[in-house]
């Protein structure tokens, strides 16, 4: 393919990503930008160049030991449930935008430790960009018809074009906000959509070379036996290859964490904690397939193409010399993409670290302090790009001046040792409150000078002239100090040496530093909030970890020069709201001191937040018994606030029962108006009819017959009325419990006998049968008066439901130990079965048949349940019953 | 002669307005229900019906609104008697279309006062 075809490509595919991020940009808050595939996607920034071609030269050349870069982040991600989401909760809280903010915050906000933070990233990253620009032009080369390997200079080398591509996308799109705490979703999509495609021909390439150019896996590997190598290619090694393994794996395992992009893509652009769960084993399960097809392109490489050639790009080279030129571009436009992505979220990362940690606190805030919002605020800005530019020229550089004495493979192992020497400071300050910045400072950069001694140094010495005596003999002939075998081990490769000795100093000095003497009360005021993280949770702003003095007016002055006015204003107002503090408060409290410290770091890093808060605040030193006092608090505040969670939830039940009482009362009210209208009814009737008739009675002239019957139906009604208001009397005294009952032990059949006998009369009248069947002469204790009202009751209603002539009504008795039951049953209408709950209710009547004419003044059944009850029975009645109407009542047999 | 309809399950109440009327010179029918009084209602549209409002099965409400809606009986003034007497019942009352109405107990004097009183 000529150069300019390829070119062109590049700039399509380019333009393809400048649209997707333009367009994620456009629609931030879409379902497509925001969920956790792309945020798994995103994580896998970590398959870079190296993974891509490097995994296949490492195959070729060392066997299987090219997993353990993958197996670190495999055996990490389980641990990210507990440990990414700490450090994400810390991060989301302080507005941490990269790893030296999280690491400088953690020990009182330091400021020459965020910087040594910064300049470890610089020094393990660079290379790393310098090795993806590597892999640009040397595959671009090979996929181009051009042949030669070096251009002649700067400007007609295209990989430098195509870098400076890169650099624009990532100043334009990485610096959109300058809260860098903010997510960059247009980024972020196109990193996504660069994992989708670099993965996919990957696996094209992958399947091309297994299953077409050899006959699948088996035939692959036949083959592959009958090689030279074969047993060092596919076999563990012994126990001292072993050691390499376990370093190798560990340093992937820091490498997941400690990463400035891994960070960047982990902790600053995750939306969700939930989107964790996901990442733990879809990661795993895309790292997993990312490398099924390594081994197979790295044994057809063997097999297939000259020793001359490069085995990192077998995956390249194997379709090309099949004069496969679609399937070698869209392997290069694979690789390209692992390229991309790289750079651009490790040059974000390292840009906003660059200026938020180094640039903005040592040189540019007092401009800053001077100038206005929208000043400020492309002064942040073009801080940063400026930054990205001079990052990726730098690795430009150190690519021409170093990458051809370096495979891929070193290079990355270089970079991820030199990152190694943040875990011991990242990795203990989030479980070890001892640990203190002077002691970070001191681990880090003894780390750093056991890295240079025991791998730098050699190499560039190498260069430089080789065979170098001190290098085989040691410093001053001591053996023990050879570089790459330090203290006398012999089998390790010089990646585990150094990562073995770099990370036992730095750790030692980590350690013995943070022992010997306390940190001031910032850092350990911070320490306990990082490492008490269970609490942290609550800590917003409430945590008072900050004590002195500042007016809120100076902190409002410092907040509009880089948020502006709206932005502060609206800020201070949802703070305010949010506490309760009034509007004119002139002194400000721990809390807008560190709310406003947060809104700061967004846009200049927490270190440099902190000069500027001090610069119109005067700090009171606060001791680790009143952090660790409100960090109690706290936990009690959330405590108290679980209880009066689960109060106020009583407090509702509660407002529903009272409700629902007064609802019943209201009804009961209601029954007794009508209860009162019925006994009106009841008593004006009569009333009404004498009134009537005494005034008709005027008349002289009236026949006496009629003045006669005038006179009778005076005396019923006068009668009717005595009836009823004796009825109601009754029914109030049973009520009040103020009836006393002359309660012996008698025989019920002869109590029955007697209340037959009363209504037998009117019953053979009405030719209505009375049957009772006698049961055993039981005996219970009761007045017999009122259970002969009682009977008489029900005798009488049951006759006034049955039908004339053909009514028949039945007694009967029963008795166990307890008590006797007494039945009355007819075969009249019966009751319906919606009134069965409320006959016994002396306001039933008013209820169910105020529209229509009442029989009866409704108080007989109300006035048996109440004998009935007053003698410790009950009576109910029998909803089963069909025929008729059955009631029961019972009475017990002894107190 | 004016004709009077009586509408009461209560006999002894019905017997002393009967009286009352008659020796007014009304001709005077009895309804025990309001089944009854729409019957007799539209067989000898009286010229005042006496209604009672609480009668079993149809009540008195029910029986005016079957009056009312007979064209026939336009002219016809109905008197609510009743037993309920809040305020609330006498607006209802008068609301559904009575022409008066009056509480228990009542005079038998004012009764026929009122009665004459409406259709002269």
């Amino acid at each position: 393919m000529s150069n300019y075809g390829l070119i062109l490509v590049i700039i399509c595919y380019l333009g393809l990503l400048f649209g997707l991020a333009y367009f994620a940009e456009r629609n931030r808050n879409s379902r497509w930008i925001n969920n956790p595939y792309i945020y798994v996607l995103s994580l896998a920034v970590y398959c870079t160049a190296w993974t891509y071609y490097g995994s296949v030269g490492i195959a070729s050349k060392s066997g299987i030991s090219f997993l353990t870069i993958y197996l670190g982040p495999v055996i990490a991600l389980p641990l990210w449930i507990v440990l990414m989401r700490k450090v994400i909760r810390i991060s989301k809280q302080h507005k941490i935008s990269s790893i030296a903010d999280f690491i400088s915050m953690r020990y009182g906000n330091n400021r020459p430790l965020g910087a040594l933070v910064t300049i470890t990233c610089l020094l393990a990253i660079i290379p790393y960009i310098a090795l993806q620009i590597k892999a640009i032009s040397e595959t671009f080369n090979i996929v181009s018809s051009a042949n030669s390997y070096m251009s002649t200079g700067i400007l007609d080398d295209s990989t430098f074009y195509i870098a400076l591509l890169i650099a624009i996308f990532v100043a334009f799109f990485g610096t959109l906000s300058t809260d860098a705490s903010k997510g960059k979703k247009g980024i972020m999509a196109t990193v996504a959509l660069e994992s989708i495609l670099k993965l996919v021909f990957f696996l094209i390439v992958g399947i091309y070379v297994t299953f077409y150019l050899f006959d699948g896996t088996t035939d692959l590997y036949q083959k592959a036996a009958q090689s030279e190598n074969f047993k060092q290619l596919s076999s563990f090694g012994g126990l001292e290859n072993g050691f390499n393994w376990l370093f190798t794996i560990c340093l992937s395992f820091f490498a997941i964490f400690l990463l400035p992009r891994q960070f960047h893509v982990a902790v600053v652009e995750n939306q969700k904690e939930k989107h964790l769960k996901k990442a733990i084993w879809l990661f795993p399960l895309y790292l997993l397939l990312f490398n099924v097809f390594v081994i197979f392109i790295a044994w057809a490489g063997i097999l297939k193409l000259p020793d001359t050639l490069n085995p990192d790009y077998y995956s390249l080279l194997l379709p090309l010399q099949e004069g496969n030129i679609f399937l070698s571009m869209l392997v290069f436009i694979g690789g390209f993409s692992a390229v991309i992505s790289m750079i651009v979220v490790s040059t974000l990362a390292l840009s906003t670290m660059v200026s938020n940690n180094v640039i903005i606190p040592y040189g540019f805030i007092k401009k800053l302090v001077e100038g206005n919002p929208e000043e400020n605020a492309k002064r942040i800005k073009n801080i940063r790009r400026i930054a990205i530019f001079i990052l990726i020229i730098s690795a430009y550089f150190f690519y021409i001046k170093f990458s051809t004495q370096l495979s891929l493979y070193s290079i990355g192992l270089i970079s991820f040792v030199v990152i190694a020497q943040l875990a011991p400071s990242f990795f203990l300050g989030l479980f070890w409150r001892r640990g203190t910045a002077k002691a970070a400072k001191i681990g880090i950069v003894v780390g750093l000078l056991v890295v240079c001694y025991t791998l730098i140094f050699p190499i560039v010495a190498n260069a430089i002239s080789p065979n170098i005596s001190f290098l085989n003999e040691g410093f001053f002939g001591y053996g023990w100090l050879r570089p790459t075998q330090l203290f006398g081990l012999e089998y390790l490769t010089p990646e585990s040496n150094t990562f073995l000795w770099s990370l036992t100093f730095n750790t030692l000095g980590f350690a013995i530093f943070s022992l010997l003497a306390k940190g001031n009360y910032r850092e350990r005021n911070y320490a306990e909030m990082f490492v008490n993280n269970a609490n942290y949770e609550n800590l917003q702003e409430e945590a008072f970890i900050w004590k002195g003095e500042a007016y809120v007016a100076d902190i409002k002055k410092l907040l509009y020069r880089f948020l502006g006015i709206q932005r502060t204003d609206r800020a201070l107002n949802i703070f305010n709201r949010k506490y309760n503090i009034p509007e004119q408060q002139e002194k400000a409290d721990a809390r807008l001191i560190n709310f406003s410290e947060k809104l700061l770091t967004g846009s200049i890093g927490s270190a440099s937040a902190k000069i500027l808060l001090a610069s119109v605040s005067k700090e009171k030193p606060i001791s680790l018994v009143e952090v660790i006092k409100i960090l109690e608090e706290s936990k009690e505040t959330k405590e108290s606030n679980k209880l009066l969670t689960e109060k106020s939830q009583e407090l509702s039940i509660m407002t529903e029962q009272l409700q629902m009482a007064n609802e019943e009362l209201r009804s009961l009210d209601k029954l007794k108006d009508e209860f009162l209208d019925t006994v009106a009814h009841e008593l004006k009737t009569p009333i009404t009819s004498i009134k009537a008739a005494s005034e008709v009675l005027e008349d002289d002239e009236m026949p006496s017959e009629l003045r006669k019957q005038f006179l009778e139906n005076i005396g019923r009604d006068t009668e009717r009325l005595a009836i009823l208001i004796h009825n109601i009397l009754d029914l109030e005294k049973l009520s009040g419990k103020r009836a006393e009952l002359d309660i012996k032990r008698r025989e019920i059949n002869r109590t029955i006998a007697k209340a037959i006998k009363g209504i037998e009369q009117i019953a053979s009248k009405n030719r209505v049968q009375i049957k009772f069947e006698e049961g055993n002469n039981s005996q219970g204790l009761y007045d017999e008066d009122r259970i002969l009202q009682v009977l008489t009751n029900l005798l009488s209603n049951a006759l006034k439901f049955v039908k004339y002539g053909k009514g028949i009504i039945r007694i009967a008795t029963q008795d166990n130990e307890k008590e006797v039951t007494i039945v009355v049953e007819d075969n009249g209408k019966g009751i319906p079965k919606e009134e069965l709950k409320y006959i016994f209710d002396k306001f039933y009547q008013s209820q169910n048949q105020n529209i229509k004419k009442p029989q009866g003044s409704g108080f007989g059944l109300a006035i048996c349940k109440k004998i009935v009850e007053s003698h410790g029975g009950s009576i109910w009645a029998d909803k089963n019953f069909k025929k008729g109407a059955r009631l029961v009542f019972t009475i017990p047999k002894a107190r | 002669m004016k004709k009077i309809l009586i509408v009461d399950d209560e006999p002894n109440i019905v017997m002393s307005l009967e009286y009352a009327f008659k020796k007014r010179a009304f001709e005077v029918f009895v309804a025990r229900d309001g089944t009854e009084a729409l019957e007799i209602s539209e067989k000898q549209l009286p010229d005042v019906i006496l209604l009672d409002i609480m009668m079993p099965q149809m009540d008195g409400y029910e029986t005016l609104k079957k009056l009312r809606a007979n064209k026939y009986l336009e002219k016809t003034k109905v008197i609510f008697l009743s037993a309920k007497s809040k305020m609330a019942d006498v607006e209802k009352g008068l609301e559904m279309g009575a022409d008066s109405y009056m509480t228990k107990p009542f005079s038998i004097k004012k009764v026929v006062a009122d009665v004459e009183k409406l259709i002269m």
